[in-house]
């Protein structure tokens, strides 16, 4: 018997060992991602009740903390309903389709120097790729659950989405030019030196058109016409329910980390330091995403949500002809003596 | 053309988004006034009409006389009135619902009670946990009456000189 496992561990040991390795350092992102994006969930009711003079959630446990596991758990518990004229393989694959990329995406993500699960040379692609996947779940739940408003809130969503996603490409075409890589390391490594280093200023207008971008992107207010609930009930996710409607959820919040993620890592020196003497850490990323992210909440706060032909406006008349401006502006200054303030 | 010119460069600009993003960032840390409802309540008026009671005198005697003036002034048709003669030879109801689901609560058959019988107490946080229970007959009037009579004399008593 002793003899037989040594030998299996002979011949599978290391390949096990890898496949263990892999799956523990995903469980070590995903599981911590998933409570951030509950507490996300919490957090934003939080800050948009205090900008409503309110006090928002502050029943379930200290100061509302268990809030965001008892709707969890409410969600868990409630019956998913199928409805009879939606195509059913579709209709329970959406969700999955919206999620999957969602998490895939922090694959390449790094969190401090070397600390990345796949430290790929072209991860910015990759990640370009992963979010463009996600518009099909939304697509697809629209179309599977056989709703006319589900319909309309996913045909909104994906033309949404695909405009945004020109805007999105060339601002980092601009970030790639300061960098000269498209790995998510070296960008962040091409920033080093204090924040004056960081590609914020040289790309101010860049950083702003992604910021914007990535609102639209990930549906947020006020650019969330595919779920508007004033004009078609729910949009694409009004025949779910349960933890197939939770799973959408997720995904959105994820989404909004993930795009939050990036613009630290891309504009503001993701875990470095904006002073030079104070040690580098994976604290700065944090506290950088989490501003950003209450930027998201403070403007679904603040702005009334746009109306669908002018966010059509905004995607291909204002802000692509900014980026394409921009991105040949710093081209040419690159070629200048002034170059060095674009690297 | 120079108006054009500006309106252009602080839509570019994004002022009036950020000033309006200044205005919620400002109100987020504004004190809350937030009330925590079952620790804390709203100042309640002595006019407040909620939950309705019957009322009785000192001696213990109900005070309807069932005149159905009530009944008449409801604009929601919510009461319904019965009545008969007493062994004492006054009139008496025999029944006296409420039908709380249909009441809009305006306080007209309190307006109109001659013997100040009927009337709308400060109770607001009533429930009933089945198909009816909000139906309140005589006896369940009475009791409440009972109950809080103490209040409803309070209340009637500082409005006295308005009545």
């Amino acid at each position: 018997m002793d003899a037989l496992m040594t030998s299996v561990f002979g011949l599978w040991g290391p390949s096990i060992a890898k496949t263990f390795w892999i799956l523990l350092k995903i469980v070590a992102v995903v599981l911590p991602l998933m409570i951030s994006v509950a507490y996300l969930t919490y957090f934003e009711r939080k800050v948009i009740g205090f900008m409503q003079v309110r006090i928002g959630p502050n029943r379930v446990g200290y100061f509302g903390l268990l809030q965001p596991i008892a709707d969890a758990l409410k969600l868990l518990f409630k019956e998913i309903i199928l409805p009879t004229a939606s195509n059913k393989v579709l209709f329970f694959l959406a969700p999955v389709l919206a999620i999957a990329p969602a998490f895939a995406a922090w694959a390449v993500i790094p969190f401090d120097l070397n600390l990345v699960i796949a430290d790929i040379d072209a991860s910015l692609l990759y990640i370009l790729a992963m979010t463009s996947i996600a518009v099909y779940g939304v697509i697809i739940a629209g179309w599977a659950s056989n709703s006319k408003y589900a319909f309309l809130g996913s045909l909104r969503s994906a033309a949404q989405i695909v405009s945004y996603e020109i805007a999105m490409g060339f601002t980092l075409v601009g970030v790639l030019m300061c960098a000269n890589s498209l790995n998510l390391g070296k960008i962040v490594m091409g920033q080093a030196g204090g924040f004056w280093h960081w590609y914020v200023w040289p790309l101010f207008p860049l950083f702003i058109i992604y910021f914007i971008s990535a609102v639209a992107e990930t549906n947020r207010a006020p650019f969330d016409v595919a779920e508007g609930e004033s004009e078609i009930v729910a949009g694409f996710h009004v025949e779910y329910s349960g933890m197939a409607f939770a799973v959408f959820f997720l995904a959105e919040y994820a989404n909004m980390i993930l795009v939050s993620m990036l613009a630290a890592l891309m504009f503001l020196g993701g875990w470095l330091s904006p002073i030079p003497f104070i040690p580098d850490s994976f604290l700065w990323l944090l506290i950088k995403v989490a501003f950003l992210l209450f930027c998201f909440i403070w403007f679904r706060a603040t702005f009334p949500r746009y109306r669908y032909d002018q966010i059509m406006r905004l995607g291909w008349k204002i802000f692509i002809p900014i980026t394409i401006a921009w991105i040949v502006f710093i081209g040419g200054m690159m070629q200048t003596s002034w170059g060095y303030l674009f690297h | 053309m120079i108006k054009k010119t500006k309106q252009f460069l602080s839509s570019l600009m994004l002022i009036e988004l950020l000033k309006g993003m200044l205005l919620t960032g400002r109100y987020f840390f504004a004190r809350k006034i937030t009330v925590q409802y079952p620790e804390e309540k709203t100042p309640q008026s002595n006019r407040f009409r909620g939950l309705h009671a019957l009322r009785r005198y000192a001696n213990g005697e109900e005070r309807c006389i069932a005149c159905k003036l009530c009944e008449a002034v409801c604009p929601a048709m919510a009461i319904t009135i019965e009545s008969e003669e007493r062994e004492d030879k006054t009139r008496r109801t025999t029944r006296y619902d409420i039908d709380l689901t249909k009441c809009i609560f305006c306080g007209f058959c309190e307006e109109s009670c001659p013997v100040d019988s009927i009337v709308e107490t400060r109770i607001l946080d009533y429930h009933g946990e089945s198909r009816g229970d909000l139906i309140y007959t005589k006896e369940m009037l009475l009791a409440v009456g009972d109950k809080y009579e103490k209040q409803i004399a309070e209340d009637r008593a500082q409005d006295e000189r308005y009545r």
